[in-house]
C-alpha cells in the first residue's frame, strides 16, 4: 500500500515535472489516469491472489462451505473486499492535485490541476475498470490453491486485457481491409480508448457495459468453480 | 422426539476420475448417538463426511441430514451441521472470540443472541477463562482444536461430524477431547472419525468400520467382537513342555486351540488359546492345567479382544473379500488431485 503511494505519487511528480519543462496537451491529470495500467498489474492480483486460493489452501474454504452462506455471497464478498480496496487506494491518489494546488496556487489557477470533468470522468473510468480488474484476480483466485499461481494467472490475463486490446488496436488501425464488423469489436475493448472518453469526460454506456458484464460473467464463473472444487 | 434417524446414508458413491473412493456406502445413526467411523488412512471416511455436511456432492447414491435430503437441500442440511474438518483449519490472525462470533454469523445466529450463544460454546469448550482473547495462531494444537469442537457447536446443530479430532494430541488433551465429546453424549448426534482405536472404542456408542470405500461391519464393540473374534481368549503362561497342555485340556474335555506361543525364558512360555465354547471357563481352565506333572501354570489371564484386533480382523476380511470378487481392486485414492484433500 505504501508502495502504491510511493509509485503514484513519483508517476505524477514526473507529470507535473514534465510539464514545467514543456508544454503539454493534456492535462496533469488525463496524463495521469493514462498510466493507471501501472498500479493495476502489481496491485490487483496482489490484492486478489489471496481471497480464494489462500482460504482453500488454509483449508478455511471448507469450514466456511459448511454454514449456511451461499457461494455467490462468498464471491461477491470477496469481490467487495478487494473492490472497496481497490478504489480506496485510487481514491487516495486525488491527495496529490490537492497537494500540488496547495503547495503551488498559482498554478491552480488555471484550473488545469483540479478539472472536474477530468477528474471525475478518469475517476469514474477507474471505478469502472476496476470492476473487471478486479474480478479476473478474484476469478484466477477461485481457479487454484495456490497464492503464486493465482498472482500469476490474474497478473497475465490483466496484461492480455489491457496491452492486447491496446495491441489490437494497433493491428486493426494499420491494415484497411479489415471488416467493418471487427473493426468495432476492436474498438469495443480498447481499454485505453475507453480511458480517453472518460477522461476527457465522455461518458459512453458501451465501455460501461463491457465491463460490467464481463465482471458478471466471471464472477459467476468463480461461484461455479468453488461450487465444484470446494 | 420423532423416529427419524439423525444420517441416513443409501447406497453412496463417490469417484474421483477412475479413482473409487466410496463405494455403495449405507449406514444409519440415530439421534443423540455417538458413532464411530473407523478405518485406514484412504478408506473414505473424510470423503463421507464431507459429503454428509455439503462440500463435495456424491456422484450417486443419497444421503439425509435429519430428514432432510443433502443433494436437494444443502443449505438447509447445513443449518443442522456442525462440521470440524481434518487438521482444523482456522485463521491465525483472528482472535478466539473474533473467529467464534464471526462464524456465528455465518451460521445465522441472530444479533441478538450472539454473544451468549458464543459465550455458551465457550464454555462447553473450556474457551471462555483460558483462551478467550488469544490469537488463534499462538494456541496449542489442543485449544486449536478446542476452538474448532466451539465452531462445530456454534449455531445450534443436530448434528456434530468430526473428523479425526484427536489427532496430533497429547494423551491429556485427547483426555480432554473425550470428556468434552461424553458431555455431549444424548444431547447431540455425533459422529467422528479416526483411526486411533481407542479413542473410538472409549467414546462411541457405535462402531461403523469403513475399509477401501465400503462399510465393512458396524454395531457395537461388543457386538463385532462377537462376529469377528468369536470364542474365549485366554493368555497362559507355562513352565515346562507346551505341547503337554492340549492333552491335559482334551482330557478334561475342554476343545482349544493355539493362536501363538512365544518363549520367554528356557522352559517357560507365553501361549494364547483360544476356546470355541462360549461362557466362562477359567475355572475348568485352571482345574485342568492346574494339577499337570509336567508342567506348571504361572498365569492365566482372560483376554477380552480390543478393538484393534476386531479392526485387524474386520479389514483383513474384506480385504480378501475385495481381492475375490473383484480381480481389478479399486484402487486407493491417495494420490489425489491437488485440489482435493485426500480422503481418508
Amino acid at each position: 500500500m505504501k508502495h502504491f503511494f510511493i509509485l503514484m505519487g513519483f508517476l505524477y511528480w514526473s507529470i507535473v515535472r514534465s510539464m514545467v519543462n514543456a508544454p503539454a496537451e493534456m492535462l496533469p491529470s488525463v496524463q495521469f489516469f493514462r498510466v493507471f495500467w501501472i498500479p493495476v498489474f502489481f496491485v490487483v492480483p496482489l490484492l486478489t491472489m489471496r481471497s480464494i486460493a489462500g482460504e482453500r489452501n488454509a483449508g478455511t474454504l471448507d469450514t466456511l462451505m459448511t454454514t449456511p452462506t451461499s457461494r455467490i455471497a462468498v464471491v461477491l464478498s470477496k469481490f467487495s473486499g478487494a473492490y472497496i480496496f481497490y478504489m480506496m487506494l485510487w481514491l487516495a491518489t486525488l491527495g496529490f492535485p490537492l497537494i500540488t494546488s496547495k503547495l503551488y496556487p498559482q498554478a491552480a489557477a488555471g484550473g488545469a490541476l483540479l478539472d472536474p470533468a477530468s477528474l471525475i470522468g478518469g475517476y469514474l473510468f477507474l471505478a469502472i475498470s476496476g470492476l473487471l480488474f478486479i474480478a479476473i484476480g478474484i476469478f484466477a483466485s477461485s481457479v487454484t490453491r495456490s497464492q503464486l499461481v493465482a498472482g500469476m494467472l490474474s497478473f497475465t490475463t490483466l496484461f492480455l486485457v489491457i496491452a492486447g486490446g491496446q495491441q489490437l488496436g494497433n493491428i486493426a488501425e494499420n491494415s484497411t481491409d479489415l471488416a467493418a464488423w471487427l473493426e468495432t469489436t476492436v474498438n469495443y475493448l480498447q481499454i485505453f480508448e475507453h480511458l480517453d472518453d472518460f477522461s476527457r469526460g465522455i461518458i459512453d454506456t458501451r465501455p460501461f457495459f463491457y465491463y460490467t458484464s464481463t465482471a458478471a460473467l466471471l464472477l459467476g464463473l468463480s461461484t461455479l468453480v468453488i461450487e465444484a472444487k470446494a | 422426539m420423532d423416529s427419524t434417524p439423525s444420517i441416513r446414508v443409501e447406497n453412496l458413491t463417490r469417484q474421483y476420475g477412475a479413482i473409487t473412493a466410496i463405494q455403495n456406502i449405507s449406514f444409519t445413526v440415530n439421534r443423540g448417538e455417538i458413532v464411530g467411523f473407523l478405518g485406514p488412512n484412504g478408506a473414505g471416511k473424510s470423503t463421507t463426511m464431507r459429503i454428509l455436511s455439503g462440500i463435495m456432492t456424491a456422484t450417486s447414491g443419497s444421503a439425509w441430514v435429519g430428514g432432510i435430503c443433502v443433494a436437494q437441500n444443502p443449505r438447509e442440511v447445513k443449518r443442522k451441521i456442525g462440521y470440524m474438518p481434518e487438521n482444523n483449519p482456522l485463521p491465525d490472525e483472528m482472535r478466539v472470540v473474533e473467529y467464534l462470533r464471526f462464524r456465528a454469523r455465518l451460521k445465522e445466529v441472530p444479533s441478538r443472541k450472539l454473544g451468549e450463544t458464543v459465550q455458551e460454546v465457550m464454555e462447553i469448550c473450556d474457551l471462555a477463562r483460558t483462551a478467550r482473547r488469544k490469537i488463534i495462531g499462538t494456541l496449542s494444537k489442543g485449544f486449536r482444536q478446542r476452538v474448532g469442537i466451539a465452531d462445530a457447536l456454534l449455531g445450534d446443530p443436530e448434528v456434530i461430524i468430526m473428523d479425526e479430532p484427536t489427532i496430533g494430541l497429547d494423551p491429556h488433551q485427547i483426555q480432554g477431547i473425550r470428556s468434552l465429546i461424553d458431555n455431549l453424549r444424548g444431547k447431540l448426534t455425533v459422529v467422528l472419525s479416526s483411526h486411533i482405536l481407542p479413542e473410538i472404542e472409549r467414546s462411541c456408542d457405535r462402531v461403523i468400520i469403513i475399509n477401501r470405500g465400503r462399510v465393512v461391519t458396524s454395531g457395537t464393540s461388543a457386538s463385532l467382537r462377537q462376529e469377528f473374534l468369536p470364542g474365549n481368549r485366554y493368555d497362559l503362561e507355562i513352565d515346562g513342555n507346551e505341547a503337554d497342555i492340549f492333552g491335559a485340556l482334551t482330557k478334561a474335555g475342554i476343545e482349544a486351540e493355539l493362536i501363538e506361543s512365544t518363549k520367554v525364558k528356557d522352559s517357560i512360555s507365553h501361549l494364547s488359546i483360544r476356546a470355541d465354547s462360549t461362557g466362562d471357563l477359567g475355572a475348568d481352565l485352571i482345574k485342568a492345567l492346574g494339577n499337570a506333572p509336567t508342567f506348571s501354570l504361572r498365569s492365566l489371564v482372560p483376554r477380552i479382544p480390543n478393538l484393534e484386533e476386531i479392526f485387524l480382523a474386520a479389514t483383513k476380511r474384506s480385504w480378501e473379500e475385495t481381492i475375490e470378487s473383484k480381480p481389478k481392486v479399486t484402487q486407493e485414492p491417495t494420490s489425489n488431485t491437488a485440489t482435493e484433500t485426500s480422503p481418508s
